[in-house]
């Protein structure tokens, strides 16, 4: 058993989750590959998407795949780390939005 | 940045036996990767042979104006390996008689060789249908005396093949050199000024993309729309297609791989990007290189590898092509980035 919670070399082994659930593994990267097909949203658009998630579910796996996969598409670093940020300011918006329900809170027991 | 060739720097790896040896031990020799070999041979593609020579490659030397960091060839200021007119004159009689229809002359910078313009002019008496140029872009600026380069490609109808690694100067500075960028942006311009590369113009212009790193090339196509896109927003730049190459584990290359401890992890990456229809349009099945000094490869990077064709006829003096084209290709595990994804070749994706 290892020693750590996290092993890079885990994330060449993503697709080993079918061999214990072949029917719902299937239809996952099925989903998952459709996903990141050209739509309405161009493929790249959708990996930067990616990145800014993988970053606020902080998902080591996500953020090494994602970085990879937008290097491999001549995505700038600029351009990464604004994406980031662009996920960075929602989840520190959604904390700070929460602010509201404690001022409500304060409002209604203070005096 | 380098600024001296691994064989100035007399490094570990200018020794190709050495570079060999890597491509064959390790995670190759304990099993954990497969060797290329036994891959194309789960698909019945061992030996690899060649199909309709198309192709003729000759590498008119190794000196370059430029040290990139990821150069398969090694090239540099200071590589003094340059084709003779003797050597010249034995290429222009199998061009006058090959069957193939693309001449592609390559370095280093091709145009560095004192003789480059004599054999582009007699080359071209020859009429092959697509006469190609491999231009890093830079040595149009880099001295006065190239300037008119344009001219003389145009004169000769010259199909012109450019390396450019990004559209931001960041990103081709890195891998390149400082200033690269806007001196290619500069020629690139002054080949659109005179025709080349301009819609529906016969006179051509493509560019070649290669990563600045350890990562593979992305999706051609989107490739190349995005490269146009940033290109004629910042600079007015028109060209007309974007081949995407993978950088192959030798080298330079290599020497990095190694040293940024990205070398397993690059040879995975090539491996599960393995794509057995490339195989069957990898460029040394319609290619054959000619080194400096007249010797014959099934390619460049073989070249490089100092493999040569497994034919008894191995020199251009004696070039026989009926004899060449039955032989069996020389492979090992440097061919993984040719296969790849969507393949990779000297005119881009195979797949």
């Amino acid at each position: 058993m290892q020693k750590t919670y996290y092993d890079p070399s885990d994330l060449k082994k993503f697709g080993k989750i079918s061999e214990w659930s072949e029917d719902l593994g299937e239809k996952f990267f099925e989903y998952y590959n459709k996903v990141f097909e050209e739509g309405a949203l161009s493929a790249r658009e959708k990996a930067l998407i990616a990145l800014a998630v993988s970053h606020v579910v902080k998902c080591p796996y996500c953020i090494d795949a994602y970085t990879k996969d937008g290097l491999q598409r001549g995505i700038t670093k600029e351009e990464m780390m604004e994406a980031v940020h662009a996920g960075a300011a929602i989840e520190s918006g959604a904390t700070l939005v929460h602010a509201v329900q404690m001022m409500n809170k304060v409002n209604k027991l203070d005096l | 940045m380098a600024t001296k060739s691994l064989k100035k720097r007399e490094s570990e790896l200018a020794n190709v036996n050495r570079q060999l040896e890597i491509l064959s031990n390790g995670i190759f020799q304990n099993g954990e990767l497969p060797k290329f070999k036994d891959k194309i041979a789960q698909t019945n593609q061992f030996p690899l042979r060649p199909n309709t020579l198309e192709i003729l490659q000759i590498n008119l030397g190794y000196m370059c104006n430029q040290v990139c960091d990821h150069c398969h060839v090694d090239a540099g200021p200071d590589r003094k390996e340059i084709m003779t007119r003797d050597t010249m004159l034995q290429c222009l009689e199998v061009i006058k008689a090959t069957n193939a229809h693309t001449l592609d002359l390559t370095g280093g910078a091709p145009e560095m060789n004192p003789d480059f313009r004599w054999f582009v002019h007699e080359a071209s008496k020859a009429g092959i249908k697509d006469f190609i140029v491999r231009s890093n872009l830079t040595i149009i600026r880099a001295n006065k005396k190239y300037h008119d380069l344009p001219e003389f490609f145009k004169k000769h109808n010259v199909h012109v093949v450019s390396s450019m690694p990004h559209w931001t100067r960041g990103k081709t500075d890195k891998q390149r050199g400082d200033g690269v960028f806007d001196k290619s942006i500069k020629a690139l311009q002054e080949l659109n000024a005179i025709g080349y590369g301009m819609p529906d113009s016969p006179l051509k212009l493509d560019l070649v993309y290669n990563p600045s790193g350890a990562f593979l090339p992305g999706d051609q196509v989107s490739m190349e729309k995005d490269f146009k896109k940033a290109l004629m927003e910042d600079f007015g730049i028109h060209f007309h297609n974007l081949f995407a190459i993978t950088n192959l584990p030798i080298s330079r290359f290599l020497d990095y791989l190694i040293a940024s401890e990205n070398y397993e992890d690059y040879m995975y990456a090539l491996v599960d990007a393995y794509n057995p229809d490339a195989v069957k349009n990898v460029m040394c099945t319609n290619t054959i290189s000619v080194s400096w000094d007249g010797w014959l490869y099934d390619c460049d990077f073989n070249q490089m590898l100092d493999l040569k064709v497994e034919s008894k006829v191995k020199h251009i003096s004696e070039y026989n092509e009926e004899l060449l084209q039955n032989r069996n290709i020389i492979i090992s595990q440097h061919c993984y980035g040719c296969t790849a994804g969507a393949g990779s070749s000297c005119q881009g994706s195979v797949a």
